[in-house]
């Protein structure tokens, strides 16, 4: 093993890969000069190492996927929102207190149709970006989507979202406003809900503040975008209090399109141009389309009832457990 | 031989020593200056229920390593390390209680299980008692106490979080009430899923109850915090919990909040 080759992992993973390499090289040195020969041992270590390599070699393709769903010049929701809608008007403000940049809401048109659009908005420059602060949405912004979210479902508009956030803002002032019940009861209503909702995933997806748009009667994701519960840099500094360990972390969390479509959490991959959707965004645009438009087709008859509760199925029966629970319910 | 002294224990918050019969018998309550120690799931049961009245249910639910999630020792590994510690199960106990004679349907969560993260089976868990709530019309009460969803499960404890909320909106619509107690510590997942839908939200005095953690804050505005960021007073004065309780009157108040619910 090329010891030059691993850099980036954590020093105790690091020092226990060492450790089974010079193991393994001392009991070859013994069998080498005693003629003892120590097969088993021998085999158990070796296996170790390579599986130590092919860790390694996941972790670096799977970075790249990470690195390519942060990558500032993919389309982001205001190219993906003016390309796709006609008509689109942009709703501000969430009544109570603010309006949060960071959330981008509105009305459009697709293929003649009214719908409500709904994304988070990383913005282009950096001025924007420190405008709309990277992204991360404060309290005030879930509170604007729930507004239009409800509005949709009052009018029967199906609902698209974007989602592209590293997570909701972590701030004293995004907490005393009450971030968690903010992203909870995004949650509530999106569960509430009788029309479509349409979830493409275009981006990073980080966490709750994710989550808190991504309650979906159709979940896409893009090729290249990524889905986590916790940003790889966060995993890395709480597993081996190291950032350094992002790489592994990243390919531990299993965060990317195909991950995710295998365990069921995600519908459909929508594959990106080569070399990911930076390269040609008219191209991305266009297939994103395409792909949402068929997306409403699917749930055009369905009626409201039956939306929302397979929206509820659909959440209720994620999750991997050792053994099933039935009979629970004979009453005492 | 000696026999053996109980050893005295230091209060975190005020330092001082104190008899551990004591702390014991107070709910492990500091008599000096009234901070809220760690009580464990089992304890607050007993505390809390009818003494007897409590009938475990989903007992034999079990995680499982899916991931194959490896970080110097197995998520498989630190799951049996967590039982054999913490001598439950999973981070949550669930199950049929009465509280003053009020039949609830009772649900605690356990710190001391991988820090009450919140996985898979806490979400199937979750999803069982609020249908036992929904077929038996009893309201449904939970303790937190978590630091988040499980990042060992990867994706799948973030969609614990849906699946929790979509079980509690079931249960509003078949008009359930919901009482949810926030015992300290409650972040991440948890604080911002089913914890924060409920009804009613009561919290002991002292509890960390934020989305993010006062660490990650100060890693973000890099800043000190204030003192009391994320206690339970200031959430009261930010309008996020119903009201403050101490320990040993939480079971008064729930049962007067039951009485009146069910009219």
């Amino acid at each position: 093993m090329d010891l030059n080759e691993i850099k980036e992992i954590p020093k105790n993973y690091f020092k226990e890969t060492l450790r089974s390499f010079f193991k393994l090289e001392k009991l070859k040195r013994i069998s080498h000069f005693s003629g003892v020969h120590f097969n088993d041992a021998e085999k158990e270590l070796a296996k170790k190492i390579e599986n130590y390599k092919k860790v390694e070699k996941e972790a670096i393709k799977t970075w790249k996927i990470v690195e390519l769903s942060r990558n500032e010049n993919r389309p982001h929701t205001p190219d993906y929102i003016s390309n796709i809608f006609e008509d689109f008007i942009e709703l501000s403000g969430d009544r109570q207190t603010a309006e949060d940049k960071s959330i981008t809401a509105g009305l459009g048109k697709i293929n003649g149709a009214t719908v409500a659009v709904i994304g988070h908005n990383k913005g282009k420059d950096i001025k924007e970006r420190v405008e709309f602060n990277f992204g991360m949405s404060m309290p005030q912004g879930y509170r604007k989507s729930q507004r239009v979210m409800q509005l949709a479902g009052r009018f029967g508009f199906p609902i698209i979202t974007f989602i592209d956030t590293p997570g909701a803002y972590a701030a004293l002032e995004a907490e005393d406003s009450g971030q968690a019940s903010a992203i909870a009861k995004s949650l509530l209503t999106m569960f509430e809900l009788e029309v479509p909702v349409i979830v493409v995933l275009i981006g990073e997806g980080g966490s709750g503040g994710a989550l808190a748009l991504a309650i979906g009667n159709y979940v896409m994701m893009l090729e290249n975008s990524t889905y986590s519960v916790i940003s790889p840099e966060g995993c890395a500094a709480i597993l081996w209090n190291d950032p350094s360990g992002s790489k592994l972390a990243a390919r531990a969390l299993k965060l990317t399109s195909r991950s995710l479509l295998h365990m069921g959490v995600i519908d459909r991959i929508i594959f990106e141009p080569l070399g990911g959707a930076q390269t040609d965004p008219v191209r991305m645009v266009r297939i994103l389309k395409r792909y949402i438009v068929l997306a409403l087709d699917k749930f055009k008859n369905t009626d409201g009832k039956q939306l929302k509760e397979q929206r509820a199925q659909k959440f209720e029966t994620m999750g991997f457990l050792a053994e099933s629970s039935q009979d629970l319910f004979s009453d005492k | 031989m000696d026999k053996k002294q109980p050893e005295k224990i230091k209060c975190k918050n005020c330092n001082k020593e104190i008899d551990p019969d004591e702390f014991l018998i107070n709910f492990n309550i500091c008599p000096n200056c009234g901070y809220h120690g760690y009580v464990g799931a089992m304890k607050r049961i007993q505390i809390t229920s009818d003494e007897g009245s409590f009938n475990e249910m989903a007992q034999d639910l079990n995680s499982v390593d899916f991931l194959n999630f490896y970080d110097l020792k197995s998520y498989s590994s630190r799951l049996t390390e967590a039982r054999l510690k913490s001598g439950l199960n999973e981070a949550i106990v669930v199950g049929d209680a009465r509280i003053n004679g009020f039949r609830t349907s009772l649900g605690v969560m356990d710190f001391s299980f991988m820090g009450g993260s919140m996985g898979s089976v806490v979400g199937e868990k979750i999803k069982i008692l609020a249908d036992y709530s929904i077929a038996n019309k009893l309201p449904l009460i939970i303790f937190c106490a978590s630091g988040g969803a499980r990042m060992q499960e990867g994706i799948i404890s973030l969609m614990q979080m849906a699946k929790t909320v979509s079980c509690i909106n079931r249960l509003r619509e078949n008009k359930i009430p919901y009482i949810c107690l926030i015992t300290n510590p409650t972040t991440g997942g948890v604080s911002a899923s089913f914890a924060t839908v409920a009804d009613i939200i009561i919290s002991e005095p002292g509890t960390l109850f934020c989305f993010a953690g006062p660490r990650v804050v100060e890693q973000t505005i890099k800043k000190a915090v204030p003192p009391d960021f994320g206690s339970a007073e200031r959430n009261l004065r930010n309008g996020q919990v119903d009201m403050i309780v101490e320990r040993k009157d939480i079971k008064d108040i729930l049962a007067r909040l039951l009485k009146l619910f069910k009219n």
